[in-house]
Parts: structure tokens; sequence; C-alpha cells
């Protein structure tokens, strides 16, 4: 067959200016993609390195020591930290889980874009922010009553601000997925809506449910920001809910920035025990999910 | 959706009163909720408010522009707060856009086998779980002496510029600015990549088709196509780098003065926040929770704009 094509006109010369400034451009983007995994690379590396010469058993035990005294550890943080994360999830999970429940079962669709839109937004705010919202509402509050004021109370009525949208959302999209011919199927069995919804819909859309809250937990045990000024610290165990309460993050931040170098083994440490929370609950809902689908 | 309880509505007719009363009580229980969570925000915005309203009757608008930060005298103002919150957030863009565009092109397009793409993307958002404390200490230890050597270097040769004026003690802008830059990076990444995926795969063949190279048809076609889903991406990534917290005091200097210099030390509204509430009484309260009312009003605004913008995208 003849063809009235020149030869090879379908093939780009490698030095035309064309194909150049395409390699170029791909070097270009994975020179990015390099630069943003740099950073991952380093502070895991960092943390983990520095965090794993100075853990210990006596680190989940003991209270802090004294500044340039060997040995303590931040027990009383990590139990902090789980009471305040608890607090938060009891607030947050039903609040979230029920407001999603309405807005993808019984609401118009311009009520649920409304509240998404304002969950959306609510997810933007600065965490400092509901930092100082907690502040007004619990410390001083508790002031007010005489009760105490920095409490955990405070601290994990901020971290569920913080946690409150994540919930709202996972639940959201969790629930959309469930097919619509399972509700109508509960329905045509005479189900009422409140049947259908909790033994019908919510064990369907359990799995991610539980995946989004492990997520926003782990989320929220890392916040610092907001406990600053709402659980303030402490060097001692918690023994009640309208004390300071000392938290993993908080304990890094101070001692990280302290002079002492037992104090800054302590914090990498800490930092540690929160990144690997964080990647583990990370991994396990990706492996989770994957499994799933 | 809505369809589904109108069709419950006629069936529940005979239904006996506790049923149908249980019933109504849960629907309206979840609608208190679900409008509680929308709430929230407005709850939010008037407590900071009614906590500044003793600043607001005495600074008015001229705590805005006010630079002194002095609680001796009750004398304050945050415009350096403002200044600093704004030029940290933009040299954090100014480094995270680029980068973070050009990691999504390559996690969007085909240049590597799915399974590596999928182990990258994972990578990405590991980097926008960790703790920001964490990227703090981080910074201390490590970043700080780095672009402390750097600063150096810049001041002795371009010390004549105004931005490198400084002799660098630490901690300072340019290390605020980094550290941003790393933390908003994940969020520009995943959201722009999100946007570049969802273009119609027809633009590209028939981009591809007409000759187009690759890089052609992604600057011409693709980003063209997702380029409101990357401005929403970076205008997120921004409210993010305005609000961040403690990565930031940790690295910033803490200093409440306007410098042009990037090696001097600076201040955020959230690390002022961070550094005096809890030791503050009084008037100082008052005025933190004015500042905390600024930076609301700013990161709501930055907030809602890319929030309109997913929204049209979406409806398009």
């Amino acid at each position: 067959m003849t063809s009235n094509f020149p030869e090879r006109s379908l093939t780009r010369s490698p030095m035309s200016q064309r194909t150049l400034f395409n390699t170029v451009m791909t070097v270009v983007a994975f020179t990015c993609g390099v630069l943003a995994l740099l950073p991952l690379l380093a502070v895991l590396s960092y943390v983990i390195i520095k965090g794993f010469s100075s853990l210990n058993l006596a680190v989940f035990v003991e209270l802090p020591p004294k500044a340039l005294q060997k040995g303590g550890g931040f027990g009383n943080a990590i139990l902090g930290t789980l009471v305040m994360v608890g607090i938060a999830a009891l607030i947050s999970i039903p609040f979230g889980v029920l407001g999603a429940i309405y807005i993808t079962e019984f609401s118009s669709a311009r009520v649920a874009r409304w509240v998404r839109f304002a969950a959306n937004v609510l997810s933007g705010v600065p965490s400092i922010i509901a930092g100082v919202f907690a502040y007004g509402i619990v410390v001083l509050t508790l002031v007010k009553l005489n009760l105490g004021s920095y409490s955990a109370l405070g601290g994990g009525f901020a971290l569920a601000i913080l946690m409150l949208p994540i919930i709202l959302r996972t639940t959201d999209e969790a629930l959309q997925l469930v097919s619509q011919d399972l509700r109508q199927a509960s329905v045509g069995l005479g189900a009422t809506n409140f049947q259908t919804v909790s033994q019908v819909v919510l064990p369907a859309a359990l799995p991610a449910i539980v995946t989004g809250a492990t997520l926003a937990i782990a989320r929220a045990s890392g916040e610092t920001a907001p406990l600053l000024f709402t659980a303030l610290f402490s060097n001692f165990w918690p023994d009640s809910l309208f004390q300071p309460t000392a938290s993993l993050a908080v304990l890094v931040y101070k001692y990280a920035i302290s002079p002492f170098k037992n104090w800054q083994s302590l914090a990498w440490a800490a930092s540690l025990i929160l990144v690997l929370m964080v990647l583990i609950t990370s991994i396990i809902a990706r492996w989770a999910t994957r499994k799933k689908a | 959706m809505t369809t589904n309880s109108q069709n419950l509505s006629s069936a529940m007719k005979n239904r006996s009163g506790a049923e149908k009363s249980l019933d109504q009580g849960f629907i309206w229980l979840t609608k208190i909720f679900a409008f509680g969570v929308a709430g929230t925000l407005l709850w939010i915005g008037s407590q900071v408010a009614i906590g500044s309203w003793p600043a607001i009757q005495k600074f008015g608008a001229g705590f805005l522009v006010n630079t002194t930060w002095n609680p001796v005298n009750d004398s304050y103002g945050v415009l350096p707060q403002i200044y600093g919150t704004l030029l940290s957030s933009f040299i954090g863009l100014l480094i995270a856009v680029p980068i973070g565009v050009g990691t999504a092109i390559v996690l969007s397009e085909d240049f590597l086998p799915a399974k590596v793409k999928l182990v990258l993307v994972f990578a990405v958002e590991l980097l926008a779980a960790i703790p920001s404390v964490v990227y703090g200490v981080w910074g201390i230890f490590v970043l700080v002496p780095i672009l402390t050597n750097l600063g150096k270097w810049l001041n002795g040769y371009f010390g004549w510029l105004p931005f490198f004026s400084t002799s660098p003690t630490g901690p300072g802008m340019l290390p605020a600015g980094v550290i941003l830059a790393i933390m908003t990076l994940p969020i520009i990444t995943a959201l722009s990549r999100d946007a570049l995926i969802s273009v119609p795969p027809s633009l590209r063949q028939a981009s591809i088709g007409l000759g187009a190279t690759r890089w052609e048809t992604i600057l011409q076609v693709l980003i063209p196509a997702a380029f409101s889903g990357i401005v929403s991406a970076v205008m997120l990534g921004l409210g993010r780098a305005m609000g961040e917290t403690m990565a930031v005091t940790m690295l910033i200097g803490n200093s409440n003065n306007i410098s042009l210099s990037l090696l001097a030390p600076a201040n955020t509204i959230s690390s002022l926040l961070a550094n005096q509430f809890s030791e503050a009484s009084g008037l100082q309260v008052a005025a933190l929770m004015y500042a905390a009312l600024v930076l609301f009003f700013l990161t709501l605004v930055v907030n809602i704009l890319a929030e309109l913008i997913v929204m049209r995208v979406k409806r398009i």
C-alpha cells in the first residue's frame, strides 16, 4: 500500500523544541514530587531515631521528672490525653452521627447542602479559636460556678468542636453509600423510620463510620493549641475532671522549648508516640476500607 | 432521599400512637443535632464577639492599625500580628503552591505505575496527619539550624535587599513560612489532584489526538479545566496556614514588630493567643478575644470563598 505521508511524519524528533519542553517539564514535576516527600521522610526519620532512643517502660508509667533529674516519664499525660479525647468522642460522635442521619435520611436537599456547607466551614475554623471558644464556654462558667477553672472538661469540649465536622462528614459519606434498595426493602416490610435507620442503614454503614471516628480521634489527640488554655498542664496524675490536666501534645510543646536536655528527650519520646498513634490508625483505616471495597 | 420519607409518612397512618411519636421524636432529635452542627459556627462567632466586647468598645477599629501590644498600660493593637499572619501564610503558599501542583500533576497523570502512585498518595496524606506540634519540635531542632546558616549567607551577600537586611537569630519569619509550606502542601496536593482527576478523559484524548505533547495537554487543557478546583485548594491551604498555631509559635520568634526582613522574628495572631491567653487577665483577655475575632473573621472569609468555588465546580 502506498502512502502519501512522508516517512516518520508521526514520530516527533527527539531534538524538536516541543519534545525538549516536554522532557524538561517532566523533570521539573518529578523534582516537585521529591521535594514534597522530602519533609515527610525527614520528619519521620528524625522523630523515630530521636524518639526510640529515649523510649523505655518508665516513660509510660511514671510522672514527669524535675528539670535536670534523670528518669521519669509522662504517664499522667497519656492518661490525660485519653480522658480528654474520650470526653470529646462522647460529645462529638453522637452529635455528628445523628446530625448526619438527618441530612441523609430526612432533610430536603437544600437543608442538607447548607448543613454540609456549615460543617465544611467549621472544619476550617482554626483550632486555637476552638480553644478561645471553649475557654469562654467552659472555663469561665466553671469559674462562675466555683467548680474550678482550667480542666479536662474544657479541653474535651474544645477537642469535640474540632472532631464534630469530621465525624459529620465521614458519617454523611458512609450513609450516602448505603444502597437505596436496603431502605426500600426495610420500609416495604413495614418498618418505621426509626427502625429502618437503627436496624438497617446504620449497621450497613457502621464500618465506615467507625473508621472515620477513629481517624478523628487520632487527629484530635495530636491537637495542642486548644488545650493550652482550656486544660493547661499538670505534673500530677489527673484525679478530677475539674482540674488542670496534662496531655501528650502540650507536654511535647512545653518540654521541647525548655532548655533542659532530659525534658527535650521526653518531648521526642512523646512526639514518637503521637506520630505512631496517627500513622498506625491511618494505615489500619486505609487497610480496612480497602478490604471492604 | 426526600421522596423516601414522603412514602413513609403515608405508610405510617395505621400505626400505633407510641410508634408514631417515637418516629417523629427520632426525626426531630436528628434535626436538632443537624442544625446544632451548623449553629456551632454562629455560637463560636457570637461567643468570641461577646468576650471581646470590652476591647471593641475601648479600641474600636483602631485596634486593627495600632502597633503596640502592652499589657502594662493596657494599650493594644494587632497590626504586627495581622501582618505576620498574612506574610507567613503568603511565604508558605509561595513555596507550597508550585510544588504542590507539580506533585498533583505527577500523581494524577500516568507517569508512574498505579501501585507506586497509590503509595505516594498515601504518603502525602500522612504528611497531613502528623500533629502540628511535632512539626514544631522538628523545626526547632532541624529546620532552624539549617535556615539560620542559609540566612547568614543571604544576609552576607544580599544584605542590601530589605528582605535579608537583618542577621538571623534563629527563629523568624523564614522558618515559619517554610514550616507552613510543608504543612499546607498535602492539602494543596490532594485537592488539586482531585480536581485534575475529575477532568473528563475525552478532553485529554482529544488534545493528544490533535498531536499535542503530554505537557502541552497538561498546561493548555487539563490545568485550565481544573483551574477553579486548584484555586479552591489554594484557598483552603491559605485558611489552614492563617490558623496554624503550634508549629508557627515555636518557629516565628514571637516578637511584636513589623520588619520587612524575612530573617527577623515576628508574630501571628494565633501565636499571640497561644503565648498570652493562659496568663492574661482583665482587659488583656478581651483584647486577645478581639484578636481571635479578627482571625476568625479572616479564616471564615477565606474558607467560605473556597467552599463557594467548590460548590460552583460541583454544579457544573
